[in-house]
């Protein structure tokens, strides 16, 4: 089933059906999704009522609130702004760190460490996000009924949610930053060293320029993977709710055109940092 | 000098991996195996016990729950296996030159969106007043509104299409480095296209099986939006009832349990799924 194993007609009309079908069922819950944000219709369903900027910009004075007037999905908006700026932050330093750690460094339990970097990927966000919860809540619930001192970081809030993303999205970043140092070319870095720099100069005149791509490509992928989650951040969030949350309780509530709004502009931000990290790799 | 040099150096990178392991994996990770085994006598006294492991073996409705979440997981994840792999062979393997690039990206573009923005989409598409109900009548093949949400089936087809991603892009890695010599070697051979799949492209890809197989599972079996707003209310899901514990009964002692056997699950499942096949961690994820 090669190129240059011959193919029968059918066999070829048939899989090509296949990819066609494959790539609408990629395709159609977005298109859907981003449609009916322009629908001049009170509930995203058929019929086409035509097309309105309302979703976006109505300012509620004919009972519609577009998104851009909508103060508790802007506020929401800002919080997981937040959020993914600590994160991104965080585990990208934490990566660049491990990523020289392992593939720069021989030391004893090197081995056994590195299954330890990779565990958080095979754990379920929510038991990430539960065990964070019962240890650090339930520390600072200890400390208050001890000694009666409060612990409020350590409540349900954002640096949990931080603390709770950080876990698992920085041993992404040091898959993302290792494998680009593992293809570096270290007779660079022995040149520099030659021509007298000192081993910090070298790092940052030679090795860090050549892993800029994968950290700003590690730095996109978190800030996404931050903002869009779900299952770790449900369980830490406190009294300021990220966007997920908030759009998860709105659309309990029943579904309205303003939550396809928000889909839309957040596809259309994950779309434009993704095209951006593209074109910084070439 | 050079070795105390090497020794700073290797203390200072160790530290934040350490702090980072430690504080945030290993020890809440052992503080919720040690909140699974007290039992609350009353609001400020906790003794050991198994009382939260009992209540889960006692009450169907947790077993029956855990046991359909693993199954209905495993489910999904074949499933995506055998969807994804046609894909993954036309774009390593038929597609040349720039088609190439796009259908891989094309693959990529769905996880723009979250998997709440996903599920929605489909939600719109499925339920009695959605796209394909409307188009179903319009078409005349049925004569009122088709609810086609709220069912275990419609809980697969969305569980299937946040895994895709997943299982497509480590298949086409490792399809991507196969030597299309050895696939025509079989064909000379004398063996026909499903001895050549059996004997030379399964095991050459195994690798990237093993890990879509890892992360689809593991997704499916975690996930909570998906089967809270596409299922019904006969299909629960394991990660549904940890968190009604913890949000809503302020139940940790139980939710830390049911926590602790679904982590339990996991492990098992990733544990078999490299035996099984003779991969490593290592080798599959990193």
């Amino acid at each position: 089933m090669i190129r240059s194993v011959p193919r029968s007609r059918l066999f070829d009309g048939l899989y090509l059906t296949y990819l066609v079908f494959f790539f609408v069922y990629l395709a159609l819950p977005l298109l859907v999704t981003a449609a009916f944000a322009f629908n001049d219709a009170p509930f995203p369903s058929l019929p086409w009522k035509g097309f309105t900027l309302d979703w976006y910009l109505a300012d509620g004075t004919e009972g519609r609130t577009g998104l851009f007037h909508d103060d508790a999905l802007l506020s929401a908006l800002w919080v997981s702004t937040k959020i993914a700026f600590w994160v991104t932050l965080v585990s990208v330093a934490l990566g660049c760190v491990n990523a020289v750690l392992f593939e720069r460094l021989e030391f004893r339990g090197k081995e056994f460490l590195y299954l330890l970097m990779l565990l958080p990927l095979v754990i379920p966000g929510v038991i990430l996000g539960v065990s964070i919860l019962v240890f650090y809540s339930g520390m600072a619930n200890d400390v208050s009924r001890l000694w009666g001192l409060e612990l409020d970081v350590f409540r349900p809030g954002l640096t949990l949610v931080v603390m709770g993303q950080v876990t698992f999205i920085t041993t992404l970043a040091t898959l993302v930053i290792a494998a680009r140092l593992r293809k570096f070319d270290r007779q660079l870095e022995e040149a520099a060293l030659n021509l007298g720099a000192t081993p910090l100069v070298a790092w940052f005149t030679v090795t860090l320029p050549w892993l800029m791509p994968s950290i700003l490509g590690a730095a996109a992928m978190a800030f996404l993977m931050s903002f869009e989650n779900f299952n770790t951040t449900v369980m830490l969030t406190g009294s300021d709710t990220p966007l997920t949350v908030a759009l998860f309780n709105r659309l309990r509530e029943g579904s309205t055109p303003v939550l396809n709004a928000v889909a839309l502009f957040l596809m259309l931000v994950s779309a434009l940092l993704a095209v951006t990290t593209l074109r910084q790799k070439r | 000098m050079r070795s105390s040099a090497g020794r700073l150096s290797l203390i200072l990178l160790l530290t934040p991996f350490l702090l980072w392991i430690v504080l945030l994996v290993l020890l809440p990770h052992l503080q919720m195996l040690r909140v699974s085994f007290q039992v609350r006598e009353s609001w400020d006294t906790l003794v050991w016990g198994v009382e939260q492991y009992q209540n889960f073996f006692s009450e169907s409705y947790y077993w029956r729950t855990f046991v359909r979440t693993g199954v209905m997981s495993v489910f999904t994840t074949l499933l995506t296996l055998l969807i994804a792999f046609p894909i993954a062979w036309y774009i390593a393997r038929l597609a040349r030159g720039r088609a190439r690039g796009l259908l891989f990206l094309a693959c990529l573009i769905p996880f723009w969106a979250s998997e709440l923005v996903r599920t929605y989409g489909w939600m719109i598409l499925l339920r009695e007043s959605g796209l394909f109900s409307t188009w179903l009548q319009a078409l005349g093949w049925v004569d009122g509104p088709v609810e086609m949400l709220y069912n275990d089936i419609a809980v697969i087809i969305g569980l299937v299409y946040n895994g895709l991603l997943f299982m497509v892009v480590p298949l086409v890695t490792t399809l991507d480095g196969m030597d299309e010599n050895l696939v025509e070697a079989g064909y000379d051979l004398g063996g026909g296209h499903l001895t050549v799949l059996r004997e030379v492209v399964v095991p050459w890809a195994m690798p990237g099986v093993v890990s879509g197989c890892i992360v689809v599972f593991m997704l499916t079996l975690g996930s909570y939006l998906t089967p809270i707003l596409m299922g019904g209310k006969d299909s629960a899901w394991f990660t549904q009832q940890i968190f009604t514990q913890f949000i809503t009964r302020f139940n940790w002692e139980q939710g830390a349990a049911l926590g602790v056997l679904l982590l339990f699950l996991s492990s098992l499942m990733v544990w078999l799924g490299l035996k099984l096949t003779g991969q490593s961690l290592r080798k599959v994820m990193g």
